[in-house]
């Protein structure tokens, strides 16, 4: 029997990456020699050598042997943690990351990075300072090569059961070189009470050659606590021929013929690689739970009914108690599954104690960071989302936020700098704040700036909040030089935009000298919002409540054409486009139509307002967004489709494409003429 | 394999070899497509019309929570149009296209028969002017003396066809 071990490929990378940043997060933390934390990483360590061995990346599990062993020898105490070392580590982190992504999306990795990290690796294990005490086989002592091996193997009777069979370490202990091996059949039972299933042989091998001694560790690697093992050099004389041969076995690239092994699995893996998502057993249970009660009110209803049929009055007051339960049944159930595609945003957070660990030591500034809120839960997609602007949020707060610690003396602050990181839900929202106790923003350069720039004009006068709000738009960095930390060529207002278009708004607050703080308001999810329900001609449509600023009842005379092109309405001190949605939408232009006292619902998108005529307003219900792409395409000025509670599909109107429609649209003329006859 | 055993016992099955078609008539026509790629057959229901979509699309439905775009064949082919009636039908059909394939409704006059197909009774169109737009007709089929269309459902229902109509061109 073949099992298609590709399979299990996606989920020995989501467990590495998973593994990589717990080694990251204790590498920071490491402080000393801490024997849990070390211990920690060093698991995180093996299994992912173990299993990058098992699905044949020899290149990474080779990598993480010597990270391995490093790590081994600080476990056992031999070594002691210094910060040179963490640093190395956490190189080695970034490398084995780095491997790993490449085999995910089949690019090849920074070569030269990963082969002069493995170089630093062997040296620090060259100067190894004392073999391990541990009587651990694996990994205990450096590579090195030999003229040959003599092992004694003794299985353990229950080996089998493992899943390990002898005969294919035997196996590939031949290929590693000349083998010899005699078999001891010592412990072999009568055969009347010989169990087939146990394995009662042992052997005496001899392997010659020029193999390190990592090689014959790594055969023995699956049974390891499984059986009696002893491994002897045989020339203890000789020393091995240094390192450099082994590093060039370090990093060589795989044989071809599994290149090509992975790279087809490569292209298997990227298909399927969006819908997995790892979910709390705990969550499955809630649900099943869930189902349970369900299915019991279900048949509740059932044998009422019945009972209302055979002419029954007294369940009446039963059976509206029962559709009470349904009721609450089924708003638990579509919490609760809402609640499978939420995530805690530590997954975004994760990333961000490296980034100003790093940023410290690049910026020369002493940096501090405080992460509250870790366990707040937001949706996948919106946290998959977020991260990129958080991580730049942070960046600009250690970048421009954070003085250099003599100014921060100077001004009478702790050297440090603080940034905090705080997540926390806030009315069906998700609020993420970045506050630093840095110089906050400084106003006369923001001003400075955007006159020069161009956003603003000379006699403008703005309050402070106006002048914050500025370095959001386009074109605006308040950046002396651009630096290689906050310089990318991605700016607030792309932080902004990427907010925007989950739905979410991100403000600043600053207080000069005291620091700034930047909020993120997030919906929960991206798949269910708030719409009011309106009917334009005999179509019903919702319209996301987020982009409702107010509706009203157009007062007679306050409408005007302009150029006879557009029509515009009065609200208060402005005037607003209006918009008709069955004109933009339906191709149905009534012409006839009286807008005295029509119902205007203004709407609000990319800072413009506009009013959208509607002939009904329906209601205000919560809807689950369905894509129109999905067995379509997408429609401009729709946001996708949602379904009623009588099964008939509703499209949800997109303000700001809306708005766009109809500036592309040629004006029809006479259409406005008779309208501002009647509004006249 | 259900679809296609349930559709078996409803309609006559004329042998087990070849590839089976679905047949339904337009226009007096028979035509048939790929019974594999045949989701259910359903009545006609009201649909939710699409913004500046082409002529023939006659909305969306909703298909057990998933949102499907309609298509009436008739309006497709620039046929005469007719009242939707009692035995008019909407066979859901799955197109393969590059990117992802799409489950979309197509109307039409009614369903007819479930035939197997071998490879000899069917030959390459001939020129058929503007009849029918080329591209949609795999190949023509006799059985019992009757011709049958076979249409290639992935290009009738490909991004092209259903491309979004400018505002410009719906304004009269």
């Amino acid at each position: 029997m073949t099992i298609d071990i590709q399979q299990f490929v996606q989920t020995f990378l989501e467990e590495s990456f998973e593994g990589l940043d717990t080694m990251e997060a204790q590498l920071l933390e490491l402080n000393g020699d801490n024997p849990a934390s070390i211990d920690t990483i060093f698991r995180a360590a093996h299994s992912i050598k173990g299993g990058a061995g098992t699905f044949g990346f020899s290149a990474v599990s080779d990598f993480t042997h010597g990270v391995e062993t490093l790590l081994d020898q600080m476990r056992s105490g031999t070594r002691s943690t210094t910060p040179e070392l963490t640093a190395l580590l956490l190189e080695a982190v970034d490398c084995i990351r780095s491997m790993l992504s490449a085999t995910d999306s089949g690019q090849t990795p920074d070569a030269r990075k990963v082969a002069d990290t493995a170089a630093r690796i062997e040296s620090w294990l060259d100067d190894s300072p004392a073999r391990s005490r541990h009587p651990e086989p694996s990994a205990t002592t450096a590579p090195r090569a030999s003229q040959g091996w003599r092992i004694r193997f003794e299985p353990h009777a229950d080996i089998m059961m493992t899943g390990n069979d002898p005969l294919r370490i035997l196996s590939a202990l031949s290929e590693l070189g000349d083998m010899a091996c005699q078999c001891d059949l010592g412990r072999l039972p009568p055969i009347e009470t010989m169990d087939p299933e146990q394995c009662h042989l042992s052997w005496d091998i001899v392997v010659h050659g020029d193999i390190p001694r990592t090689a014959i560790e790594s055969v023995f690697e699956w049974v390891e606590g499984e059986c009696d093992l002893t491994i002897d050099e045989i020339t203890a004389g000789e020393e091995a021929p240094g390192p450099a041969t082994d590093e060039d076995t370090r990093s060589s690239p795989p044989p071809a013929d599994k290149t090509e092994n992975q790279d087809s699995a490569t292209q298997v893996r990227q298909r399927d690689q969006s819908s997995s998502i790892r979910v709390n057993t705990r969550k499955i249970d809630a649900l099943i739970d869930m189902v349970g009660e369900l299915v019991i009110t279900q048949s509740m209803l059932g044998e009422l009914s019945e009972r209302l049929q055979n002419g029954d009055p007294g369940c009446m007051e039963q059976l509206l108690d029962g559709i009470t339960q349904l009721e609450r049944n089924t708003r638990e159930l579509q919490e609760n599954v809402m609640g499978i595609r939420m995530l805690p945003i530590s997954f975004a957070f994760n990333r961000i104690p490296r980034m100003v660990h790093d940023l410290s030591g690049r910026l020369g500034k002493s940096l501090q960071l405080q992460l509250t809120g870790e366990q707040t839960e937001l949706d996948k997609t919106v946290l998959e989302k977020i991260s990129d602007p958080l991580v730049h949020l942070v960046r600009n707060a250690a970048d421009h936020g954070i003085e250099m610690p003599e100014q921060r003396a100077a001004a009478g602050k702790p050297e440090t700098g603080t940034i905090q990181l705080n997540a926390f839900h806030q009315g069906g929202n998700i609020i993420i704040e970045i506050a630093d106790d840095g110089a906050g923003l400084n106003r006369e350069r923001i001003r400075e700036r955007a006159l020069h720039r161009g956003l603003i004009s000379e006699e403008q006068v703005l309050s402070d909040e106006q002048l914050d709000d500025l370095i959001f738009a386009p074109g605006f960095s308040t950046a002396e030089a651009v630096s290689d930390v906050s310089g990318r060529g991605v700016g607030m207002d792309v932080v902004r935009q990427n907010i925007n278009s989950l739905g979410g708004a991100v403000e600043i607050s600053s207080e000069p000298g005291a620091g700034s703080r930047v909020t993120i308001r997030l919906p929960l999810t991206l798949s269910i919002l708030d719409g009011q329900l309106i009917e334009v001609g005999q179509e019903k449509f919702v319209i996301p409540l987020v982009s409702i600023i107010e509706s009203i009842q157009v007062t007679p005379g306050h409408l005007r054409s302009v150029a006879d092109s557009r029509l515009l309405y009065r609200l208060r001190d402005q005037y607003i486009p209006v918009l008709f949605p069955d004109q933009l939408l339906l191709g149905d232009a009534r012409r006839d139509r009286d807008l005295d006292h029509a119902l205007l619902v203004v709407v609000e998108a990319e800072g413009q307002q506009a009013g959208l005529v509607v002939d009904d307003l329906l209601g205000q219900q919560q809807v689950v967004i369905k894509a129109l792409e999905t067995n379509f395409r997408r429609v401009d000025g729709i946001a996708g489709a949602t379904i009623l509670g009588d099964g008939t599909v509703a499209l949800i109107l997109d303000a700001s494409g809306l708005m766009h429609l109809a500036s592309r649209r040629t004006p029809d003329a006479p259409l406005l003429k008779r309208r501002d006859n009647a509004a006249a | 394999m259900n679809m296609g055993q349930a559709l078996e016992t409803n309609y006559d099955v004329t042998g087990q070899e070849g590839e089976q078609f679905l047949t339904f008539i337009l226009a007096g026509e028979e035509y048939g497509v790929d019974i594999l790629r045949v989701q259910e057959i359903r009545g006609w229901t009201r649909t939710t019309p699409i913004p500046n979509a082409p002529h023939y699309i006659k909305g969306v439905i909703n298909l057990r929570g998933t949102i499907v775009p309609i298509i009436d064949l008739r309006e497709r082919f620039n046929m005469e149009t007719l009242e939707y009636g009692p035995t008019t039908v909407v066979i859901v059909v799955r197109a393969e296209h590059e990117d992802h394939d799409r489950i979309m409704g197509i109307v039409v006059d009614a369903v007819s028969e479930v035939y197997s197909l071998q490879d000899d009774n069917r030959q390459a169109p001939p020129d058929l002017g503007n009849a029918i737009d080329e591209q949609f007709v795999t190949a023509l089929a006799t059985i019992e003396e009757k011709m049958i269309i076979l249409l290639d459902i992935d290009r009738l229902l490909s991004n092209a066809a259903l491309q979004q109509i400018r505002p410009e061109e719906t304004t009269q």
